[in-house]
């Protein structure tokens, strides 16, 4: 139920993001999802891709600064109010989010987590009525 | 003007002869007083009454930084610490400082050199003269001060920054003398030109510039804005602080007070001592102060001798300008900085040696330091700000060990280059 994500650390320099893209491209991994963290200086891209192992490989290879990261993915309907009832699982056992991405495909919606204990969080959530994506999932999404 | 016409012109053979006098009591001195010269002398099979003149010099064991280091912090004192009254310290290659003391008797030889260095500079008991080199453990505050009061002028003593106040009391005081870095300087002339200051309102006559090096157009730039003379002065802590040589009214080479420090010139990769003339390592033996005598002291600083009499009169021997170091120290804004003690920071907060590196650029005339350093392993986090906080930790840590303000960047894996033998680590792209 932990995914794997990468994180790669790019600074703000133009041609990084279109490299870093072109590398998993050429070596047939697909991304499912991905957000972008920006600063003034620099950037960390969090992306879920098909080969998470694989890809932390073969950035690393290319020298870049890259991190894999647990995260949880739900699901929830794609209807006003069922953010909020997701949350309030999370924040009713005190736990706050680091960082989240949602995108909305028809009568659903994904929404990557991630906190600071993210396996007492996975315990919390698997008892809730929130319904978890596996791993494997999100890979192929 | 020359303010001690005994010592500044006494001719060369007197001052041999006064030289391998004060050299042979130093040493006499230092081998019952300082251990660890004793071991060194005595690992040479040198007896103090073996020193009798100053050709003897190169018998004598070297003193480096590292040795103030190793013996941090009054390891290397030469007078008991009841007889020292005041303590100075200064960056060190890691993150203890160099400590250096004086006794009253030393603080009243300071006095004196620095004054021999304003009176040379044209200064006198009708000048103000603004002190704005910092006042506080770096010696050249105080030392500039106390040969200022004795010289009889009257001391204005600002300290550094809080510049638009530096302008506003040069003229509300009526300086008439300056002290300073000379990149303080630009920054402060590029100011009083931004706030339209009429010229005549200020009475700023003559600058006194050292602490960091600068070339002869520096000079020029210095002198064409700000409408002074401005005098190149020489010093460091270990030896005294500012007062070791300065520059006569001729402005070709600076006199050195070597009645009280004994200058050689070393290759710095063999330590064989060269002839006058010959470009080198300056090195310096103190044969007057008590508290902190050092013997044959390797300052890392490139310079050349000239032993030829000066159109000033002054018999002291000249060292040429110094604008090049045979070690890897930078001075910015008049701190010394070590890329070493860079590094001792960062490796205290990780366990693997992190890439970075130094670049050195200037700005608006003030210098800034910024450190880079790859983001990987343990230094790698997922989250903003985190990374963040990491570069406010490494921020501070190095501001507080290296006594300055830097910029602190993260970059990407192999941003900073590999090479074969020494790491470069520090660019410098200041034009001098």
């Amino acid at each position: 139920m932990l995914i794997k994500q990468l994180s790669v650390f790019l600074e703000n320099k133009s041609g990084r993001l279109t490299e870093l893209a072109d590398i998993l491209g050429e070596a047939g991994i697909n991304m499912s999802a991905m957000s972008i963290a920006d600063t003034s200086e620099f950037g960390i891209i969090r992306i879920i891709v098909s080969e998470p192992d694989k890809a932390f490989e073969i950035l690393k290879d290319n020298h870049f600064s890259v991190n894999l990261t647990d995260v949880i993915c739900v699901s929830i309907a794609n209807k006003a109010g069922t953010l909020a009832g997701a949350l309030r699982a999370l924040s009713a056992k005190n736990i706050s989010v680091e960082y989240m991405y949602a995108f909305s495909a028809g009568t659903k919606a994904l929404v990557i987590i991630r906190t600071e204990d993210i396996k007492n969080t996975l315990e919390v959530l698997k008892e809730s009525s929130v319904k978890l994506i596996k791993a494997r999932e999100i890979y192929q999404l | 003007m020359i303010w001690n016409e005994k010592f500044e012109t006494m001719s060369r053979g007197e001052m041999r002869d006064w030289q391998g006098r004060k050299l042979g009591e130093m040493v006499e001195r230092i081998y019952h007083n300082v251990p660890f010269y004793r071991r060194k002398m005595q690992d040479r099979d040198i007896l103090p009454g073996d020193i009798r003149s100053v050709d003897d010099l190169k018998h004598l064991p070297f003193t480096t930084k590292d040795d103030l280091r190793d013996n941090y912090p009054y390891g290397l004192f030469a007078a008991p610490m009841s007889e020292v009254v005041r303590v100075h310290a200064s960056s060190g290659t890691t993150g203890k400082p160099t400590v250096v003391g004086y006794t009253r008797r030393d603080i009243s030889i300071w006095s004196e050199v620095v004054a021999r260095m304003l009176c040379s500079a044209g200064v006198n008991r009708n000048d103000y003269i603004q002190v704005a080199y910092g006042y506080g453990l770096f010696t050249g505050g105080l030392g500039i001060h106390y040969g200022s009061e004795k010289v009889g002028a009257t001391v204005i003593p600002i300290s550094g920054g809080n510049t638009r106040r530096q302008i506003q009391l040069m003229e509300d005081f009526g300086s008439s003398v300056l002290a300073c870095t000379p990149s303080y300087a630009l920054y402060l002339a590029e100011l009083i030109e931004d706030l339209k200051i009429d010229r005549d309102k200020l009475k700023l006559r003559v600058g006194v510039f050292g602490a960091e090096p600068w070339t002869d157009n520096m000079r020029g730039i210095v002198e064409e804005r700000l409408n002074i003379k401005a005098i190149d002065i020489y010093g460091l802590s270990e030896i005294i602080g500012p007062g070791v040589s300065s520059e006569c009214e001729y402005q070709d080479g600076l006199h050195v007070n070597e009645d009280h420090f004994i200058p050689e010139i070393i290759d710095p990769d063999n330590l064989e001592v060269l002839a006058a003339g010959e470009q080198g390592e300056l090195v310096f033996t103190t044969i007057s102060k008590e508290g902190f005598p050092l013997l044959r002291y390797r300052t890392r600083d490139l310079s050349r001798l000239n032993y030829e009499q000066c159109r000033c009169g002054r018999n002291l021997v000249r060292m040429e300008k110094c604008l090049a170091r045979s070690d890897d120290m930078l001075v910015i804004r008049g701190v010394n900085v070590f890329p070493s003690q860079v590094e001792s920071v960062l490796l205290e907060m990780g366990e693997i040696e992190p890439h970075y590196q130094l670049i050195v650029e200037r700005e608006n005339n003030l210098d800034i330091l910024e450190v880079q350093v790859e983001v990987e392993g343990q230094f790698f986090s997922d989250e903003v700000k985190k990374l963040e906080s990491l570069r406010n930790k490494i921020k501070n840590n190095l501001e507080s060990t290296i006594g300055l303000s830097v910029r602190v960047k993260l970059v990407e894996p192999r941003t900073i280059e590999r090479t074969e033998g020494k790491s470069k680590r520090v660019i410098d792209k200041r034009l001098s």
